[in-house]
């Protein structure tokens, strides 16, 4: 019966395999873990994350190397990506940990074992070759969150804010499976290289597979949290404990992105004309309308939520522009682009609700913009932290997101879609007044409570970093500039 | 020639001393603050000195290069270089820096070395911006200066100042940005350069180039500012501290001109044959309408902003008529101006700070009480009207001369300022100084302190050297 079983190459799914084993060890450790701050919960999940991120170099081979069938790929992109998710979800940790443990009903061990599960969901995404790779992975990410989001259990808003998460998150599968399924009897494969190659060969019925990527694309614009599909994420940004929206909000950034890219270029490249043309859409929508609904936020989580649908819309103009009219010399400049924002956003990302958190003490959330009210009275250093992010998500040099910005738009423009680069402009200037309104607040007005900070020593060390790491990238982008370039010409 | 990296160490010393300045923490240190920020003040005017002494007038190119790979993922460079021109206002800008900081002296009493540090990182900021040779950087300079600004307005200004610190740093950014994608379409264009001196040599269609030019135009016109996109600057100047308008007036208003020359012109030559019409038709509005618009003001600073409108219209006006008068007298008319306007609007502080207030029928018979303030604000008066042997009639002169030769009613209409300049000026300085001491608030004014005197002094000799020597810039 198990004569031509064959074992598969485990080596690619190293990290991913370390994790769970991990993941589920903790979930044991902690039911002894008597400390009521769950100390050692805390450090073993860190030292899992770092963990995996000494396997991923280690066997890291820089070749595309595809296992359990071709159901799994490890590849530079891959790598890069899954390093700067654990990188996020170390600070994360470190950001939440504070906050967890002043709320009694979040501080459990299942918090840091959901948070590693849906990391590994992420992984498993980044790492799909496979229509069902994507799928588990997904759901194995979107399962653990929508879980965090309600953890707050005694939180009306908190428990609405999951229950339209979850609703709307199943809706999403299930429209990104219907998608699926589609493909799937165009080509007779759920393998994503399979289809590219079948698209290929050609004789692939094009209305059946069109009809297949408009769902799979308003599927993905619905998990990226792009206009119209951008409903959940102001209720959820908005509802869910501050350290679960630092979650939310960072590196999923980056799973989504690799989706994105297994699923349209990798696999439907040979489409891209098509998909294209529907991404356009979506992100000048997205652009739009986060920044002109940002613009009406007082709350600081709503804000930044409609700042995140403004931010994907920019992202994905660089996955726009990778084929013009068939030509595709510009691919690796934009995808490389759209890779480098999303790294950059979620840089900043994680800082600015690092900085909600820092400002949170017990019984007091920081999440409202009048919470900021003179802050450089209170804390000059933690204002000017707060005001690079700010400029930075604004995208005014010397910080990392004008080079994300620019890169995107030197992608649309090489691509010749100049109206497209003023557009994007254009919206851009309306956002920066919001973020500009941040900073106004912070500096131009009176403190209303002068209540010092009362946030742990080691968060006030990494958010610091985290600050003037956006400042310090902004003056030195080519690394990151550089790495996401090369990764990406290595594995497409 | 120096070996030293002069340019790079204008452009860090300054930034490098904001940041230590704003170690110096909470208002206890304030003392120190003001010492460490006029040491790096008078430091970063120092290195800026060899600039002068050291230059090569018979070499009209780039000088004091320094290039090294910033990004070379877009083949950004860290490219910086001083001609004639953008050698002059790096000097202006050191020196204006360090009356800023003295200016602030006394009258700056909370956030002491914020408000410093502000200033000495936006000085560095300018630095880089005239001295910078790559697109990018021009630009991350550009954009990045205006943080400063921004905060210097809105935490020491006046009541509007957080709607005047909103409208100028979104009206300015809007500009930049249509020029940010400007910078992209040439870099496509030039097969993937961002260096400006290429750029110079790069052969564009002209359908290309007049929409560069537009995005060109935009940007600068929103800096210089130039009619009908003006309205920031107003309310920035009515609202910023003395130090901040005095920033703003003397240099960041020549960032617009500035990139006229570098960019506009050099680059985009037929386009700017081809809409000078349009650029002439502006400046000519600046100077005559806004000039009258200056004449109603009730707020000295206004008036005083107004007039900058005005006196940088004759700048680009001087740049599009093509002539080596012209042109010659808009770069005199630019760092004239750096020094009027921004005495000007020191004086205003000066009075604002005994009476605080800028309204002009809050004065009358300061002479009485100030006779020395008066003296000296005369001089800094009738330079902003324009009158010989001070640094505000050769720019002027010139340009309308330039204008003669180009066409009679353009030269019409640019010498009535000559009659409008005077007007608004010397009503202005009528009603506020001369006349019977009007209230108590002037009756219990004091004479200009050493430290007033000194910084007024010493923007008095500027301007009546330039008025009676006027160097030539090359």
């Amino acid at each position: 019966m198990f004569d031509n079983f064959v074992v598969p190459n485990l080596l690619p799914a190293a990290p991913e395999i370390f994790l769970a084993v991990m993941a589920l060890a903790i979930l044991m450790i902690d039911l002894l873990v008597k400390d009521s701050r769950r100390t050692v919960t805390f450090v073993l999940t860190q030292l899992a994350l770092i963990g995996c991120a000494v396997i991923q170099f280690a066997t890291s081979t820089g070749e595309v190397t595809y296992t359990f069938s071709n159901m799994f790929v490890d590849d530079l992109m891959s790598d890069l990506l899954k390093l700067f998710l654990y990188a996020t979800l170390v600070i994360v940790m470190f950001y939440s940990r504070g906050y967890v443990i002043d709320r009694e009903s979040m501080n459990k061990g299942e918090y840091y074992v959901l948070a590693l599960f849906a990391t590994l969901g992420m992984m498993v995404m980044i790492s799909a070759n496979h229509f069902l790779t994507i799928y588990i992975g997904l759901e194995l990410l979107s399962l653990s969150l929508y879980a965090m989001v309600a953890m707050n259990r005694d939180s009306v808003k908190s428990t609405e804010a999951a229950m339209k998460y979850f609703v709307l998150g199943a809706l999403a599968s299930g429209l990104l499976l219907y998608g699926m399924s589609m493909i799937y009897g165009a080509t007779g494969t759920l393998e994503i290289t399979g289809i590219a190659e079948r698209l290929y060969g050609g004789g692939v019925n094009k209305s059946v597979m069109v009809f297949g990527l408009v769902f799979l694309v308003a599927g993905l614009a619905f998990k990226l949290g792009v206009v119209p599909f951008h409903m959940w994420i102001p209720d959820v940004y908005h509802g869910a404990p501050t350290s679960v929206t630092l979650l939310i909000g960072s590196a999923p950034k980056l799973a989504a992105f690799a989706i994105v890219m297994r699923l349209l270029v990798n696999g439907l490249i040979t489409m891209a004309a098509d998909w294209q043309n529907m991404l356009i859409i979506l992100a000048v929508l997205s652009m739009a309308i986060g920044n002109l609904a940002a613009i009406a936020q007082t709350n600081l989580k709503r804000m930044l939520a409609y700042s995140a649908i403004s931010h994907m819309g920019f992202m994905l103009l660089g996955i726009v522009t990778g084929v013009v009219s068939g030509d595709a010399r510009y691919a690796l400049n934009a995808y490389s682009s759209a890779m480098f924002y999303v790294i950059a956003y979620v840089l900043m990302s994680a800082g600015t609700f690092g900085m909600i958190l820092l400002m949170a003490r017990s019984g007091f959330e920081a999440e409202e913009i009048d919470d900021f009210k003179g802050l450089n009275k209170r804390s000059p250093w933690f204002a000017g932290i707060m005001l690079m992010l700010m400029f930075s998500m604004a995208g005014v040099p010397f910080f990392i997101g004008f080079f994300a910005k620019f890169s995107v738009l030197q992608a649309v423009v090489a691509a010749g879609y100049i109206w497209l680069a003023i557009v994007a402009v254009l919206f851009s200037l309306i956002g920066t007044f919001y973020y500009l309104r941040v900073v106004k607040v912070m500096y131009f007005d009176a403190p209303a409570d002068d209540t010092p900070l009362a946030a742990p020593l080691d968060m006030r060390i990494l958010i610091s970093a985290n600050g003037l790491a956006v400042a310090f990238l902004g003056i030195f982008p080519q690394v990151i500039m550089s790495l996401c370039a090369y990764a990406l010409l290595r594995s497409l | 020639m120096s070996t030293y990296p002069l340019l790079s160490l204008a452009i860090w010393i300054p930034i490098f001393a904001g940041l230590v300045v704003l170690t110096t923490g909470g208002d206890r240190n304030a003392p120190l603050a003001r010492i460490l920020a006029l040491a790096g003040a008078v430091a970063a005017f120092l290195v800026t000195v060899p600039l002068w002494t050291g230059f090569d007038t018979s070499n009209g190119g780039m000088q004091f290069v320094e290039l090294g790979a910033w990004i070379p993922r877009f083949n950004i460079n860290y490219h910086l270089g001083v001609d004639g021109i953008s050698m002059l206002f790096v000097i202006l800008n050191a020196f204006v820096t360090i009356i800023v900081v003295a200016a602030g002296w006394e009258v700056i009493q909370t956030k002491v070395a914020q408000y410093n540090a502000a200033f000495l990182i936006m000085s560095g900021l300018m630095n880089g911006i005239f001295t910078s040779l790559d697109g990018i950087l021009f630009y991350v300079f550009f954009e990045a200066s205006l943080i400063p600004l921004y905060l210097i307005i809105g935490v020491w200004g006046g009541p509007k100042r957080v709607y005047a610190a909103f409208k100028f740093f979104l009206y300015t950014l809007f500009g930049s940005l249509l020029f940010l994608i400007a910078l992209m379409y040439l870099f496509i264009q030039s097969g993937g350069s961002f260096s400006i001196l290429e750029w110079h040599k790069l052969p564009i269609a002209l359908g290309a180039q007049v929409w560069l030019f537009l995005a060109f135009l935009i940007a600068f016109a929103v800096k210089v500012p130039m009619w009908p996109v003006h309205t920031w600057l107003p309310d920035a100047h009515v609202e910023a501290p003395t130090g901040g308008s005095i920033v703003l007036a003397a240099i960041a208003l020549k960032l617009g001109a500035y990139g006229f020359l570098r960019f506009s012109l050099p680059i985009l030559p037929d386009a700017s044959h081809e809409l000078s019409g349009l650029v002439i038709a502006l400046s000519l509005i600046a100077v005559v309408y806004i000039g009258f618009v200056a004449l109603v003001q009730e707020d000295m600073k206004k008036l005083v902003a107004y007039s900058s409108i005005a006196h940088m219209g004759f700048v680009t006006l001087g740049f599009f008529m093509f002539s080596p008068m012209g042109v010659e007298g808009a770069l005199v008319q630019m760092v004239s101006h750096g020094f009027v306007s921004g005495a000007m609007f020191f004086c205003i502080g000066v009075m604002y700070d005994r009476v605080h207030s800028r309204q002009i029928a809050d004065y009358g018979g300061v002479v009485n009480k100030m006779p020395k303030f008066a003296a000296l604000f005369m001089l800094f008066t009738m330079a902003n009207a324009g009158l010989p042997a001070t640094s505000g009639f050769v720019g002027e002169f010139m340009v309308i001369l330039g204008a003669v030769k180009f066409n009679f009613w353009v030269a019409f209409a640019a010498a009535s300022s000559m009659v409008i300049g005077a007007a608004y000026s010397l009503w202005m300085y009528k009603r506020v100084i001369f006349g019977d001491v009007a209230n108590h608030h002037v009756e219990e004014l004091s004479d200009i302190n050493l430290r007033e005197f000194a910084i007024l002094g010493i923007l008095a000799i500027a301007t009546l050297w330039m008025g009676l020597y006027p160097f030539n810039n090359r």
